[in-house]
């Protein structure tokens, strides 16, 4: 509920920006010495989580700077990024080449891109499901476009608690960059979801979701799995080995579906914010990484 | 004296002028809107919409690699699926409970149900939208054995009973407004209570109830948040009341933020809300004939 308004509230403002154009030009600019120096940080639903977490840590580190986080998707981090109108746009997927050149056109500037941490994205279903693996290509059965997977017996289990054997599939709306990696992994690049799943607003909701419905499956950051929720092992291929996704099987890329986060700034960064950047590839930057259940990038 | 006069005939043309831009100023307001919403929209909607796709196809991939397509009919179905089944419930109780607080209740249950009735009205659209994501779904999955519980019939009882609060205070003030010699006849005549109402009273406040129950349709349509978070949010055109939905508010609200600012995807977006515009504005006229055409017998 609380992670629902704000990043409703931030994609309002987002959306309130963006129409106002162009003219934005960022916050940091104007910071009088009594004042406290704001970062504007916005973007992924993945990170949001992990961005409050450095911003409250942060604030104990430097108390002249406050980080001002929201969520909203990735999508909707890079286009305020575009419109100048924040600091610091947090990806759970790297920027397109399309945007980088929008970027450059509307700013001047090239965007800079940091990898924070890496992210297993985990597969859920509901707890009462027998389900315990599965594979990509059952994925894209089940997710892609012209897939023929819609029945739980179909993957070769019995799911009682689910009496109409449909599988229901939750989604992410199309801002989320969870959404478009999950994507093209399953799918490669050119091709789309299935219409018919249901679209969820936050990486939380999807899991919360997964816990109430028997029929549910739905994919999610680790980070954001919960005691009555199951993640499944996933096998690249069906047949093959499949792995539970965790800091080890991400690190070493057994666990097929894990993936970089992302932090983007407008060229390269310098004061305030380097200084923050700097902090979050420090040891305790990247602690916070692993404590709040993504993989750190300093772990070898 | 004559100073006088003169501030009084400036003062009242200044009032009078006043007053009649205050008027017009709706117009120019709803006017400049449709302008903007037409402007961020045009070069899309001119050149490059297939209008046949946009209002007949089901696929919505704004966002596809290889192939964007950008059918709204999903959406319409939505809409129309989730107000239907929103008025179907909030009519009959909203009328039921403005004829009841209006004419049956005495004044001390009339006052205690329009503060509650008015307190219903005040609870935020964020609060029902996870009032049906997290109690309505599970309700909705245990009672009808459904797959999910993200629904039409979901966001259709959340809808009415946003719109129940518009639809009985506004019905109530169409009743209150029936003089009370027409009460007085109908009892002089011998009328029971019922006989008064159903004879009397709903044919004289036809037009105020109309008006009542089309405010509800038009907060049904134009809701946001509850029906984004009730529905399910998902493309596909319902086949029962069972199955998830997403509505044409709700597509917005969740993907401008995302799109460019002057891509296809954008414009696609505003050309939405054109239709909504164009939704509401044939509900209102469709109510004006309809209360000119009762007015004329």
């Amino acid at each position: 509920m609380k992670s629902y308004g704000k990043t409703l509230v931030v994609a309002a403002m987002a959306t309130s920006l963006s129409l106002i154009g162009c003219g934005g030009g960022g916050s940091s600019d104007g910071s009088a010495s009594s004042e406290k120096f704001v970062i504007q940080n916005a973007g992924s639903d993945t990170i949001v989580n992990l961005a409050q977490t450095w911003a409250e840590k942060y604030a104990a580190v430097n108390s002249g700077v406050s980080v001002e986080v929201s969520g909203g998707g990735s999508g909707t981090g890079i286009a305020a990024l575009i419109n100048g109108t924040i600091d610091i746009a947090n990806c759970s997927r790297a920027m397109k080449p399309e945007e980088m050149e929008r970027a450059k056109q509307n700013t001047g500037k090239e965007p800079k891109q940091f990898i924070v941490g890496f992210d297993a994205l985990a597969v859920y279903v509901n707890e009462n499901n027998p389900l315990n693996e599965i594979s990509i290509e059952q994925l894209a059965g089940i997710y892609g476009e012209g897939g023929n997977i819609t029945k739980w017996s179909q993957l070769g289990i019995q799911n009682s608690a689910c009496s109409s054997d449909e599988i229901i599939r939750v989604s992410r709306q199309n801002n989320s960059g969870t959404y478009h990696y999950f994507r093209e992994t399953l799918l490669g690049k050119e091709k789309d979801f299935k219409l018919g799943s249901r679209d969820l607003h936050g990486s939380k909701d999807v899991v919360e979701l997964v816990e109430k419905t028997p029929c549910a499956i739905g994919y999610s950051g680790m980070g954001y799995a919960t005691e009555h929720v199951k993640m499944l092992k996933i096998a690249q291929e069906s047949g093959g080995a499949s792995f539970a996704p965790s800091v080890e099987t991400a690190l070493d890329k057994t666990y097929p579906i894990a993936r970089p986060l992302y932090m983007y700034t407008l060229g390269e960064p310098t004061g305030e914010i380097k200084a923050f950047l700097d902090w979050i590839h420090s040891d305790e930057g990247q602690a916070i990484v692993a404590e709040s259940g993504y993989v750190p990038t300093n772990m070898k | 004296m004559d100073n006088r006069r003169r501030f009084e005939v400036i003062s009242e043309f200044l009032i009078e002028w006043t007053i009649k831009i205050c008027g017009i100023s709706a117009i120019v307001f709803v006017f400049l809107i449709f302008l903007f919403v037409f402007r961020e929209g045009k070069d899309f909607l001119l050149n490059s919409l297939d209008l046949k796709e946009f209002l007949f196809s089901p696929e919505w991939y704004p966002d596809s690699v290889s192939h964007k397509r950008y059918g709204v009919l999903a959406l319409i179905a939505g809409t129309f699926s989730v107000t239907l089944l929103a008025m179907a419930i909030a009519v009959p109780f909203g009328l039921g409970a403005a004829i009841f607080v209006s004419e049956f209740s005495n004044s001390k249950v009339k006052e205690t149900l329009k503060i509650v009735i008015e307190l219903l009205a005040a609870i935020p659209s964020v609060v029902w939208g996870f009032i049906g994501l997290s109690i309505m779904n599970e309700l909705i999955i245990e009672m009808f054995d459904a797959p999910i519980g993200l629904t039409v019939l979901n966001g259709g009882i959340i809808l009415a009973l946003m719109s129940v609060p518009i639809i009985v205070s506004i019905g109530e003030d169409a009743l209150k407004a029936v003089p009370d010699s027409y009460r007085e006849a109908a009892v002089a005549l011998g009328a029971t209570r019922w006989q008064m109402v159903y004879k009397v009273l709903l044919p004289a406040a036809k037009n105020g109830l109309l008006a009542a129950v089309l405010l509800g349709v038009a907060r049904a349509v134009g809701e946001t948040m509850a029906v984004l978070m009730a529905t399910g949010h998902s493309l596909q055109i319902p086949h029962s009341v069972l199955d998830s939905v997403r509505t044409l508010t709700a597509t917005i609200a969740a993907e401008l933020g995302e799109a460019p600012v002057g891509s296809d995807h954008y414009q696609v977006l505003f050309i939405i809300g054109i239709l909504l515009f164009t939704i509401t504005f044939i509900v209102n006229l469709t109510a004006d004939l309809i209360v000119k055409g009762i007015r004329g017998k």
